[in-house]
């Protein structure tokens, strides 16, 4: 493939981890451009990475980082998904569905980067580790974490999942 | 050798995720067998990815936005897009140059206003050029000595690439540029000294918003999304203005001098845009 024409190929990839890391389309969609600029502008580079995924995927954990780091006051758009938590779920499928994206939002950032890169991009523990910079163990002890907590965050219907939509 | 190597929780994981080795993975299915809880865990974490999966997996087949497109296609420099030779060549092709541009007939800044987008366009280059060019201090807000963060932060907000062009050849060169509000989005205006003594400024004025405006042409743009372009010269109080659309540019340069010199550097410019044209 032609060097220039490769972030196109990443791009539905590169939207799919920033809309399960953002949330929200839109901040998902900014997070995406940033990576794709930023990427552009260190196109001088490309020759040079062995691993396009890891190295897009990197710049976009960074960018995702300082981003959360920054704390900017957290936007929500009344669409859709308000109208939609307004009225009861009728199916219990839907129902469950976005308890999961409700109970992913409740997860640290560094567990939830280590379970979407594995879920969604089935990558190996190894690639996960050069694309946050981070041992393999560290890797390891996360996943486990992570599922761990997902899962109870799941099972404990109790708890106020809910209530993040309007964060 | 693999009862030397316990079982782990790591494993437990690798497993759920076919990163085990063959044999590895013999091992754990047997260490599995005995033990029906863990057998569940396994199939809970399988369970979760398949939901992960099922919830963000329709993102793949969206629609993608035009604006991650741009971005992530090759950006041509706005100065190496394509021109259409047409009209334009035939007005800036000449070997005299100049001899046609007697024939655009000056606009009267009142009635710029009134006439169709591209002309609002320059009228807004003619005012950004009055306010900005007069200034001792702060003429630009990034200087020629940074250039390339200049080029990078204007290429990030216009979402073009946006390199200026050199006019040393003309008689001016860089001194900097700054972002301004345009009519609907960014504009970035580049600010140029004359290079003779008591010489003054010259800013050529970059809109990315105006060839969506199929009025700003004068006429429908051809389905093949190649304007024509057309070539006005226009004056606001001292400011002489000489402007053209190309594509999705608008491109203005402003300088309180002669025709003649705003004439001969829109031809430099032009020819730094064809010319790059003529390569691709």
């Amino acid at each position: 493939m032609h060097d220039d024409q490769q972030l196109l190929t990443w791009l539905p990839r590169l939207r799919r981890y920033a809309r399960a890391l953002a949330g929200s389309r839109d901040d998902a969609d900014d997070l995406v451009q940033d990576t794709l600029e930023r990427a552009w502008s260190r196109s001088g580079l490309w020759r040079g990475v062995a691993d396009m995924r890891a190295w897009l995927f990197a710049i976009m954990h960074n960018l995702h980082v300082d981003g959360v780091r920054r704390q900017r006051p957290p936007m929500v758009d009344l669409d859709e998904d308000f109208l939609e938590f307004a009225t009861p779920p009728t199916q219990g499928e839907r129902l469950d569905v976005l308890d999961l994206q409700a109970a992913l939002d409740l997860l640290p950032i560094e567990q939830k980067e280590i379970l979407l890169l594995i879920a969604l991009e089935d990558m190996a523990y190894a690639d996960v580790a050069a694309t946050l910079g981070i041992p393999i163990g560290t890797v390891m002890s996360r996943l486990s974490r992570g599922r761990e907590r997902l899962r109870a965050l799941m099972e404990g219907r109790a708890t106020p999942v809910r209530l993040k939509v309007v964060k | 050798m693999s009862s030397q190597h316990p079982i782990t929780e790591a494993d437990l994981h690798a497993y759920v995720d076919g990163q085990l080795t063959p044999e590895r993975q013999r091992e754990f299915e047997a260490y599995l067998g005995g033990r029906p809880d863990e057998a569940q865990r396994v199939q809970q974490l399988r369970a979760q990815k398949r939901e992960l999966r099922a919830l963000f997996d329709p993102v793949l087949d969206e629609a993608l936005p035009e604006r991650l497109l741009r971005a992530a296609r090759p950006r041509p420099a706005w100065h190496e897009q394509r021109w259409v030779a047409g009209l334009a060549f035939a007005l800036l092709g000449g070997a005299a140059g100049w001899g046609l541009h007697g024939a655009l007939q000056p606009q009267a800044a009142s009635q710029l206003a009134q006439q169709a987008p591209a002309a609002a366009f320059a009228q807004r280059a003619a005012v950004a050029h009055a306010v900005y060019s007069p200034e001792q201090r702060r003429p630009v807000e990034v200087d020629a000595a940074h250039e390339d963060q200049l080029v990078t932060w204007l290429s990030k907000r216009m979402g073009a690439t946006m390199k200026p062009p050199r006019l040393q050849a003309v008689g001016y060169e860089l001194e900097g540029g700054r972002l301004l509000p345009g009519g609907q989005g960014p504009v970035a205006q580049f600010m140029y000294r004359s290079t003779e003594p008591g010489g003054g400024r010259l800013t050529l004025y970059v809109s990315n918003e105006i060839g969506a405006l199929p009025a700003a042409t004068g006429a429908p743009r051809p389905a093949s999304g190649n304007a024509e372009t057309a070539f006005r010269f226009a004056q606001q109080g001292s400011v002489k203005v000489f402007y053209w659309v190309d594509g999705a540019f608008g491109y203005a340069i402003a300088a309180d001098a002669e025709r003649a010199t705003l004439a001969r550097v829109s031809g430099e410019v032009y020819s730094q845009l064809g010319g790059a044209a003529t390569t691709k």
